[in-house]
């Protein structure tokens, strides 16, 4: 196959950026996506040219570490059959002599570092803020000291699968992180040793969610049609009914 | 001080070659004596303790945010030292134990299968092939049930029954069902729990978090591991930072294969840092090839994708009996024609056999011309070009016969989405094809029984270190032992060596030890940008994989060694004469990045020849073509290679000094693996 690419480059978080386009050839139709984009880093790097940045890491769909807009959807979703993540998008999801726009995550939070590559360091501090249980290492209790309906332990298992890729805020027109914040928040509330910490946790959470500069959700669902590991929209009402019930908790908070 | 008691030099053999020199034998001289059910209580309670209000002012530095890294950063930062955490990753959270599907090993005895502390250490010495250490085992089963403790405590979603309890699984090899699980994702799980655990010290304060920073020097000053230089991924400003203690935790070295499940940036280089700043390196040549992997489709190929081994739990390995079946649609192909091949080598524990004998046979059915799929270019011993067919068959047809398609999806659905994403076929219609690739290296900085390597200072946890698995590692350990080094090994041993920490000498930036580690990272990046060659970076580091993957992977032999000594020599120099490094250092600049990391290894893959050339027996995943029985399996030489090889560094290109660590087992009894 033969591939246009318009790819967003930007030298640094405060230079300008512009769409430039390159040819990428023989490609195959069994190649991931960034396997294309190291084709053509190959290319660029013989011409002496400089290579276009991108996060990425494990290839295999589970560490969240790459994310890119791919024709204006994050990780491609528009052109993959199944969720995905943008490692695991194929070339077999395109026709040869595609045009292909490349574009970094998109949003106030996420500040470009260069070309595709994004900042989503606000993540690790909505997490600092309460997503987590209380429990030093040692002073755990016998793993089957508090059993868990399976029921309950499967949906926080849903919520938990979450990779942390921001594709989420990249897809939402207020570029909220309400998905990310509620998978952690569902995942903790539906576990017996997340019950002491959660009507504090949502409140502080969402405080850091909100200072960072994401946007309030508005029930679009963008989110949850581009997320590679499908965390259930249905989170975010377990978000809200948490966060209201917390109100009227006197936790100090 | 030393950690290690160098022993009187044996008047043994000497086996020095123009490869290598054998230098004093050494010990671990921190276990203790006595029963092995009580060492480890013992050590602890003989470890000096530091006092908690003077913890704050003790620094730590751990480089690695894995399971081993992250964990122990979360559990030193709550005992209330001054954690500096560093990762080259945008997040602790996506370090690559974030990968590990299948599950984590735990005695337990749930099932009441007759497991046990002692059944665990058994299994996995045994499934070690008699190369690891008793009592670092030993405590590895002893501290597995407080892990799964406190994953549950901290949230992590193990898959659980109806009545709440928690569910396992038989894995890889053993018996008994001990292996704890979330669906296939549970190495994700467990290191959201660390992170989360991480993330809340950063937030009191106790653990400073640097992330895209990579660890390219260590400072040693007055024989003490005292600090590391890093550079800063995004400004490429080159950093000193100092502590009382450094910990290692950056995984494992399998991207020297170029090919395999690691993560694209996993890198050998904080270790090798090491290596040559003194730190022996264990074992080298202990690589596990994982035989459930997804085929090569090609030579723009990036990395390897695992599925869980637990798949052989209902599948079945075949390939066709006849060479020309080979290209026939598997569904064409009838049932007496296939050969259930593990089934029948192997009738008692069939398609259930340890990692590296189901690797080797696979391999050896493809090199009978009875793989499947498509023919990928490699290169013979003798470099020629050659098309072969490098995959087998693994088959659920019998499995949702017996369970449905529901219930095999129940189990494997993930992974079945993920093969069919990666491959487009379906497997619920084809049988999935599978050949293995490098998953995980046994070998790593030697450490004692407190994973102090023999650097005063300088501690390794997890799979940077060469510890617990001996030549091969069982299924479902790699977890267990990253968490039960973060966790609850290091935080009961560090203190032995910081509680002396107040009569360290005062370092910092204008200490002569850091100006020249400082120096030589900035000399080295300076020296890769002037080369501005006509040859791309991966373009070496592919050339390097397959040198590696042709004579240092499954089959090894002393010729194959030898010659890859000799490429691996050739390739380093034209490296230094033709690489293209292209942009500045002051910049995010990935090329920079990996071309660091490929030097590193370039050096590493000489060092795992040299090993594997100098063990001339057969054990675990090391199979040496010249040891094996009448029947083609390996064959182990206790009498002559019961050791741990821990090697010196004595500068580039220089003969290495082979230090060995006698085994001597007390508790178990040597036997010849057999699985027949």
């Amino acid at each position: 196959m033969n591939i246009t690419l318009r790819i967003w480059r930007q030298a640094n978080a405060s230079a300008e950026g512009r769409m430039v386009t390159y040819q990428v050839q023989d490609v195959s139709a069994d190649m991931s996506f960034l396997e294309m984009l190291d084709l053509l880093n190959e290319d660029l790097t013989l011409k002496g040219e400089e290579p276009v940045a991108f996060d990425h890491d494990c290839r295999e769909g589970i560490c969240g570490m790459c994310g890119v807009v791919i024709n204006g959807t994050a990780h491609g979703r528009g052109e993959s059959p199944v969720p995905t993540t943008t490692c695991q998008l194929h070339m077999r999801s395109f026709e040869d002599g595609a045009t292909i726009d490349v574009e970094p995550w998109r949003a106030g939070p996420f500040p470009v570092i260069k070309d595709l590559a994004v900042d989503r360091s606000a993540f690790d501090r909505i997490i600092q803020a309460g997503g987590f249980i209380s429990a030093n290492t040692g002073a755990a209790p016998e793993a089957h000291a508090a059993p868990v309906g399976k029921l309950q332990a499967d949906r926080a298992f849903d919520a938990a699968t979450c990779i942390g890729c921001g594709a989420c805020v990249a897809a939402c027109p207020n570029s909220s992180a309400m998905l990310f914040t509620a998978a952690k928040i569902t995942h903790l509330a539906m576990l017996p040793q997340g019950q002491p910490e959660r009507y504090s946790r949502i409140k502080t959470m969402i405080a850091v969610h909100d200072e960072e500069g994401f946007g309030g959700c508005t029930n679009i669902g963008e989110c949850a049609e581009v997320c590679p590991k499908q965390i259930p929209f249905d989170t975010i009402s377990q978000l809200n009914r948490d966060l209201i019930a917390s109100l009227f908790k006197k936790d100090g908070k | 001080m030393t950690t290690t008691t160098p022993a009187a030099p044996k008047t043994a053999k000497t086996q020095s070659t123009e490869y290598f020199e054998v230098g004093a034998e050494i010990k671990d001289a921190k276990a203790p004596g006595g029963a092995i059910e009580q060492k480890w209580s013992k050590r602890k309670f003989e470890a000096k303790l530091v006092n908690p209000s003077n913890r704050r002012k003790m620094t730590v530095i751990i480089v690695g945010t894995g399971l081993a890294g992250g964990a122990a950063a979360a559990s030193l930062g709550e005992a209330g030292y001054n954690v500096q955490n560093f990762c080259y990753q945008d997040s602790p959270r996506r370090a690559h134990s974030i990968a590990a599907q299948g599950g984590i090993n735990a005695a337990k005895n749930y099932r009441n299968d007759n497991d046990s502390t002692f059944r665990l250490f058994y299994d996995t010495v045994k499934g070690g092939d008699y190369r690891s250490r008793e009592t670092n085992v030993y405590r590895l089963a002893e501290v597995s049930s407080n892990i799964i403790d406190q994953c549950v405590a901290q949230g992590v979603p193990f898959a659980r029954e109806y009545g709440g309890l928690l569910d396992n699984r038989s894995f890889g090899g053993v018996q008994v069902q001990r292996t704890f699980y979330a669906r296939g994702q549970t190495g994700q799980q467990l290191l959201i729990g660390a992170y989360q655990a991480l993330e809340r010290q950063v937030a009191a304060g106790t653990v400073t978090m640097h992330t895209r920073h990579e660890m390219l020097e260590i400072i040693i000053v007055g024989g003490r591991a005292r600090g590391i230089i890093t550079r800063d991924m995004v400004t490429g400003e080159v950093e000193s930072h100092f502590a009382d203690v450094v910990v290692l935790a950056t995984g494992g070295y399998g991207n020297v294969f170029f090919l395999s499940t690691n993560a694209m940036g996993c890198n050998v280089t904080a270790n090798w840092r090491a290596h040559r700043k003194g730190a022996y390196f264990g074992n080298p040549c202990y690589t596990q090839i994982h035989p459930t992997c997804i085929p090569v489709h090609g030579e723009t190929q990036s990395k390897l994708t695992l599925m869980s081994e637990s798949l052989r739990n209902d599948g079945r390995i075949w390939v066709p009996k006849r060479a020309e079946d080979c290209e026939k649609d598997p569904r064409q192909i009838a049932e007496g024609d296939r050969d259930y091949y593990l089934e029948r080598i192997y009738p008692a524990f069939g398609n259930l056999v340890p990692r590296d004998i189901a690797s080797r046979q696979a391999k050896n059915m493809c090199d009978e011309g009875r793989g499947v799929g498509p023919a990928v270019k490699e290169f013979d011993a003798e470099g020629n070009e050659r098309f072969v067919r490098r995959g087998v068959y693994l088959d659920f047809a019998e499995a949702i016969g017996r369970i449905g398609k529901d219930g095999v999806a129940a189990r494997y659905g993930n992974l079945f989405d993920m093969y069919a994403q990666i491959t487009g076929e379906d497997p619920y219609e084809t049988g999935m094809r599978i050949y293995p690739a490098v998953h995980y290296t046994m070998g790593g900085l030697w450490v004692d029984y407190d994973l102090s390597s023999n650097v005063p200072g300088l501690y390794v946890t997890g799979e940077a270190n060469f510890s617990d698995h001996g030549a091969n590692r069982l299924g479902a350990s790699a977890l267990m032992q990253g968490l039960a080094d973060g966790y609850f090994v290091l935080p009961n041993t560090i203190n032995d060596y910081l509680a002396g920490s107040s009569k360290f000498e005062k370092v910092d930036e204008t200490h002569p030890a850091a100006v020249e580690a400082l120096e030589s990272v900035t000399d080295r990046i300076a020296k890769l940008l002037a080369v501005n060659g006509t040859r791309t970076v991966d373009s070496f580091h592919k050339e390097l994989g397959n040198i590696m993957w042709e004579y240092c992977g499954m089959y090894r032999t002393e010729a194959g060694l030898i010659k890859a000594i000799g490429l691996i020599r050739k390739l380093r120099e034209s490296f230094w004469k033709d690489v293209k490094v292209s942009g500045v250092n002051e910049d995010f600049n990935q090329t920079l990045e990996r071309a660091g990391r490929v030097v590193d290894f370039m050096e590493l893959g000489e060092l795992m020849c040299v090993d594997a050339l100098h063990r001339r027996e057969s054990c675990g995943g090391h199979f040496r073509a010249e040891s094996q029985t009448e029947d083609g399996e390996a064959l182990r030489h206790d009498d002559e290679y019961a050791y741990v090889a821990a090697w010196e560094y004595t500068g580039t290109a220089q003969t290495p000094i082979l230090h060995k660590e006698p085994l001597e087992y007390e508790f178990i009894e040597l036997k010849q693996r057999s699985y027949k």
